[in-house]
């Protein structure tokens, strides 16, 4: 069954219109990638799948259960991870705190007064970090590790809740361009393994066409182009209203790299 | 009710709103500015009114006309102007980066210092103030008879009203206020001087207040609590207007001018009540007021106010707690009486600052009016015993039960809002229990209280009551404390720290706000139950705002980073109140300058001064890269 299925979602703010009948869908497994210049409704888009804005109209299926109008919490209980554009963690905790609260949550132990919440799946929040390579940070508080360690942090948390999806809101804004690579790589290795669906929004045209298996390019809210990287590519339109030469030019060496 | 008595009704209403409105737009145009919530603005009014009492009858002296009395009231005015500017350049320039729990405390330092000052130079007796020459007639409409004084006053709202607008669109000065209040750090990065604006938007400020102030003198006695009652009225209307609009306090100011004045036929012992309802159903309906806008608070998430790092209890924490803990069962056996009864105190404020610290410091909830849960939990108490027959023991365990409720039904609406907005439904709320029992003297006693709230026979001895505090205010403190360790505490950080993160991982951040607000007002309840049998009494003076403010500084006076801190700082305050009190006419101010002071100097309190001497005395760190 078809991971993530949108269809016909619109969104007006006042007189702009930010998404218009935009339609897409993911399987599990793959990285779908939003691209699009400044104001072209990726961020909107994205609000709308994570449940952060409510669409005027339209349907976000996920592996077939309606999940459109429902609060940020609930659709992460149905299985959707997200990181942020500007990372969101708990600066006042460790980097293993942030990870347990995520696995307390997912647990349902929240309104627990119980046990001390810093020994509660310790182990589980070490293999997590682990994964993103994070383990041996695990005890330093968050708010001092470096921007690129905080997004991998992210990654991280969102992974806790074994999600079927990952929403990536510019996974490596304000990172260096080595950390980009990093942590795209790291994504793009999670996603295959653990047969999970990613759905990102990227300005680097790099880690864009190295790592999306498709993309959609969204102008004025609507959606122009959708297909592989070599197709999106070599679409004459994306082109002329977003790539232009520059953006061609490093879709061309970002395809060289990975061959 | 005739047409004609509606009209005047409302023309009355009118004449109040007009008042108000020269007040808070004063208030707003700081806050839009310097993000500032004046708590002096009311004092700036109340300089503006004893000013004028005396400058205005020295002119009428000379030439008793309508000029003169003018005149009076704009030196007044000016004069107060005058003051606020030099309020700007000693405090608020060096305020303007802290936490806006600092700012609000901060001011109220001002409002304390002023108090102390007006009583010392004019005493503290009501003044009557001159009426105005040539307004002291009533017109006639449609045949009922109407201070003339009061339809100037309405004029006088319009001109003020009509100035503002035409200085905000056509002198640089306005539009520069204009532009700082969309966005300072835009302004200041065009080159302008922040400090002039600053100083000139404060001076506007106060001038605003003084003028409306002194223009109330042919209306009201003038006394020494007019600073308190009129900041929460203008709160009210800046609040609903929206915090820096200047057009939002003129609509604000006519609603409430409105429902006062026709409030006060349906319900007339409630319209404060009326008015505080309708700010939190617009808070509820649009949490930014009528024509506020959200501070969009972009960028990496701060690093909040409150307790960063939870450490378990090292050896040292254990000796000295258990100390403490000695010290306290000691003072029963050992201590004199008076020494017992300063330990219930003590025991008493440290269970409410650490109640109150549970939500600032945990939830970063300022709650500006968490006097209204130790207070409504000393009624509880007090009113169970002497008017509902129960004995000592289920009153105490009702206490916190009925505070708990009303923090519940409060907190709903409370969990809703942040930041500053937040500040003031809290503080809204505890006026409107502080209202209720100023006057509804039948039930509450009002001003007087109620007396006679004994313990029961077998605890009657202040040692006995002593241990039965010990043991309430310990356990609940001891609770309170784990409460933090275990996911629930953790999880209400976590939605202090990022509500978006907090959402996208499933944790209900309104939710548990508002089981926070509870538990806490809870806690306070217990507190206040406890201190009433101490007392013997119950009186309104436990839910003010200055109670609210003892609370804030005892958590900040012990340090608003650690978990402990409240406890130090009930202890340290209340003794440091104890000692001084006696000793001084000049409490307040002493209170006053010490809480700006300690805003200034020691943000973090005393454990938190203790925290950077000890790290002093530890050895340095090694270097990361040895040295080449």
């Amino acid at each position: 069954m078809t991971l993530l299925k949108v269809t016909g979602l619109n969104k007006r703010f006042g007189g702009v219109v930010a998404a218009k009948d935009v339609a897409f869908a993911l399987e599990a497994g793959d990285m779908l990638a939003i691209i699009g210049p400044n104001g072209a409704g990726k961020s909107t888009t994205f609000n709308m799948v994570g449940g952060q804005l409510r669409p005027d109209s339209g349907q976000v299926l996920l592996a077939g259960q309606p999940i459109s109008g429902l609060a940020p919490r609930e659709v992460w209980r149905r299985g959707i991870g997200r990181t942020f554009q500007i990372a969101q963690t708990f600066v006042s905790m460790s980097v293993a705190e942030n990870v347990q609260m995520a696995l307390i949550s997912w647990h349902d132990q929240i309104m627990s007064v119980g046990a001390r919440a810093e020994t509660r799946y310790r182990p589980e929040a070490l293999d997590l970090l682990d994964l993103v390579g994070m383990r041996a940070d695990a005890d330093r508080p968050v708010r001092e590790l470096a921007y690129g360690d905080v997004k991998r942090v992210e990654l991280a948390i969102a992974l806790a809740s074994a999600p079927k999806l990952l929403l990536m809101d510019e996974p490596t804004a304000g990172m260096a361009p080595k950390e980009r690579a990093q942590l795209m790589d790291i994504t793009a290795t999670i996603a295959r393994q653990r047969k999970i669906g990613v759905l990102f929004t990227e300005h680097d045209m790099d880690a864009v066409f190295a790592h999306a298996d498709r993309i959609l390019v969204l102008v004025r809210g609507e959606i122009i182009a959708d297909g592989k990287p070599d197709e999106v590519r070599s679409n004459a339109r994306v082109k002329q209203v977003y790539l232009g030469d520059m953006g061609v030019a490093a879709a061309m060496r970002a395809r060289r790299g990975r061959v | 009710m005739d047409l004609s008595f509606i009209i005047i009704q409302s023309l009355s209403g009118l004449a109040s709103a007009s008042s108000l409105f020269i007040i808070a737009s004063g208030l707003t145009i700081v806050f839009g500015v310097t993000r500032i919530v004046n708590f002096a603005h009311g004092s700036l009014y109340m300089l503006g009114a004893y000013l004028a009492v005396t400058i205005v009858p020295l002119l009428l002296d000379v030439d008793r006309s309508l000029p003169m009395f003018l005149l009076g009231v704009l030196i007044s005015a000016l004069i107060v102007g005058v003051f606020g500017a030099l309020m700007e350049i000693i405090l608020l320039r060096r305020i303007y980066h802290v936490p806006e729990l600092f700012q609000l405390l901060a001011t109220f330092g001002v409002v304390l210092i002023v108090q102390d000052l007006v009583i010392k130079i004019w005493g503290a007796v009501e003044i009557p103030g001159p009426r105005a020459p040539s307004l002291r007639h009533g017109v006639f409409i449609m045949d009922q008879r109407f201070p003339a004084y009061e339809l100037f006053l309405i004029a006088a709202g319009i001109v003020v009203l009509a100035v503002l607008w035409l200085l905000m669109q056509k002198t640089r000065f306005g539009v520069l206020i204009r532009a700082a209040t969309q966005d300072r750090e835009m302004v200041a990065a065009l080159g302008v001087n922040q400090a002039w604006l600053f100083t000139g938007t404060l001076f506007l400020g106060a001038f605003l207040a003084g003028l409306g102030g002194a223009l109330q003198i042919p209306r009201v006695a003038i006394n020494t609590q007019m600073d308190i009652s009129i900041i929460t009225e203008v709160f009210v209307v800046t609040v609903i207007g929206g915090m820096g609009s200047v057009p939002g306090a003129f609509i604000a100011a006519l609603i409430i001018g409105q429902l006062q004045a026709f409030g006060i036929l349906i319900f007339p012992k409630i319209t404060l009540v009326l008015v505080f309802l309708l700010m939190a159903v617009v808070l509820v309906v649009k949490p930014w007021g009528l024509f506020g806008k959200s501070d969009a608070a972009a960028g990496r998430a701060i690093l909040p106010e409150g307790i960063l790092s939870l450490k378990r209890f090292g050896t040292v924490d254990n000796i000295v707690a258990g100390l403490a803990i000695a010290v306290l069962l000691a003072l029963p056996v050992f201590g004199d009486n008076y020494m017992v009864k300063v330990g219930i105190e003590v025991l008493v404020l440290a269970l409410a600052a650490f109640s109150l610290h549970f939500l600032i410091g945990v939830g970063g909830i300022v709650s500006f009016g968490h006097a209204a849960y130790f207070g409504l939990g000393a009624y509880a108490a007090g009113l169970l015993v002497t008017k509902g027959g129960l004995s000592m023991e289920p009153s105490i365990l009702l206490a916190p039960i009925i505070a708990g409720a009303f923090a519940a039904l409060f907190g709903y609406f409370v969990v809703r809002l942040s930041g500053i907005y937040l500040a003031m439904l809290t503080l809204a709320f505890a006026q409107i229990v502080y209202a209720v029992c100023f006057q509804w003297v039948e039930f509450t006693g009002g001003d007087n209280g109620v007396v006679g709230v004994w313990p029961s026979s077998w605890a009657s001895s202040r040692q006995v009551y002593f241990c039965v505090v010990l043991a309430f205010t310990l356990s609940a403190i001891i609770a309170l404390r784990h409460a933090i360790y275990a996911p629930f505490g953790y999880a209400l950080r976590a939605a202090r720290d990022s509500a978006t993160r907090a959402d996208a991982i499933g944790i209900d951040v309104r939710r548990i706000r508002w089981f926070a607000f509870t538990l806490s007002g809870a806690a306070a309840g217990l507190a206040g139950g406890l201190y009433s049998f101490s007392k013997g009494s119950i009186d309104p003076t436990m839910i003010s705002i200055p109670m609210s403010v003892d609370f804030l500084v005892m958590v900040l006076l012990g340090g608003i980073q650690t978990v402990i801190g409240p406890l130090v700082g009930a202890a340290a305050f209340h003794s440091i109140k104890d000692f001084f009190m006696p000793l001084t006419d000049f409490w307040r101010m002493f209170l006053g300058a010490s809480i700006i002071l300690m805003v200034l100097v020691f943000p973090r309190g005393i454990s938190g001064a203790a925290a950077s001497l000890t790290d002093r005395f530890k050895p340095a760190p090694k270097p990361a890269v040895a040295p080449s």
